[in-house]
């Protein structure tokens, strides 16, 4: 279990790789993960993106990471996961963040590595400011977010993984 | 109490952080978010629609009705957007 919040990049291999062999040591025999990047293009016509800036909450930002990871842990049997989010100024195409999760099968890795993605998306205190040819704009939250975070509330964890 | 603003918030009221006694009647989160209303052109806009806003109390997510002490530490931001 471990959340970093960091300017720097990151590996995506290896850490993935470090993951697994952690995972392979405690008997999980499934790993999923999701790796999040700077889009170039805001929607399939929208303004290209120079660059986006990520700011945050230092120290609420680690707990409600911890928070949503423990979360995860109680609805899902995780043998392990891991979170890392970045932030500042990061061009088209960076690395925003990595979520992975190990479990004895791959249904419940597969779903809390979802679940901890559409938490992250509205539980986080993380906010985005584009960089386009019309000038710098805030992100605004997506209401089709809020929708995927609150329906895991009504969804229950898987009883018979397989 | 330590007051916090991020993103959009802290650009229209022109600070990232201050000090301030609790105000004399403000019980309440919601009665702060009223009283910075009234403290000024930056503020009276930031804080206009509050339900353009969220906030925290002591970094946990709270709603107007969280009570307020002369310790706490409140952010008040635009909603979430990780990941």
């Amino acid at each position: 279990m471990a959340v970093h919040v960091q300017s720097a990049d990151f590996d995506s291999a290896a850490e993935i790789a470090r993951f697994e062999r952690q995972a392979a040591l405690k008997g999980a025999g499934a790993v999923a993960s999701f790796c999040g990047l700077v889009r170039g293009r805001e929607g399939e016509d929208g303004p290209l993106i120079g660059a986006m800036t990520l700011e945050h909450y230092p120290g609420m930002t680690e707990r409600a990471l911890a928070a949503i990871e423990a979360e995860a842990l109680a609805r899902w049997p995780l043998t392990d996961s891991l979170i890392i989010h970045r932030f500042g100024r990061l061009e088209p195409g960076a690395r925003i963040v990595l979520v992975c999760t190990a479990s004895s099968h791959r249904e419940a890795a597969f779903a809390a590595c979802a679940f901890l993605m559409d938490w992250l998306k509205t539980k986080a205190p993380f906010w985005k400011k584009e960089e386009t040819a019309e000038g710098p704009r805030w992100v605004d939250a997506k209401a089709e977010d809020d929708a995927r975070a609150a329906a895991w509330n009504e969804a229950s964890a898987p009883r018979n993984p397989d | 109490m330590k007051l916090l603003y991020f993103a959009w918030v802290r650009e229209t009221v022109g600070l990232d952080e201050e000090t301030l006694s609790l105000p004399p009647g403000v019980t309440t989160l919601g009665d702060l978010a009223l009283w910075q209303a009234g403290r000024g052109a930056g503020y009276a806009e930031a804080f206009s629609d509050p339900r353009r806003l969220r906030a925290a109390v002591n970094q946990d997510l709270a709603t107007p009705e969280t009570p307020l002490t002369a310790s706490d530490e409140v952010a008040f931001f635009p909603p979430l957007t990780g990941g």
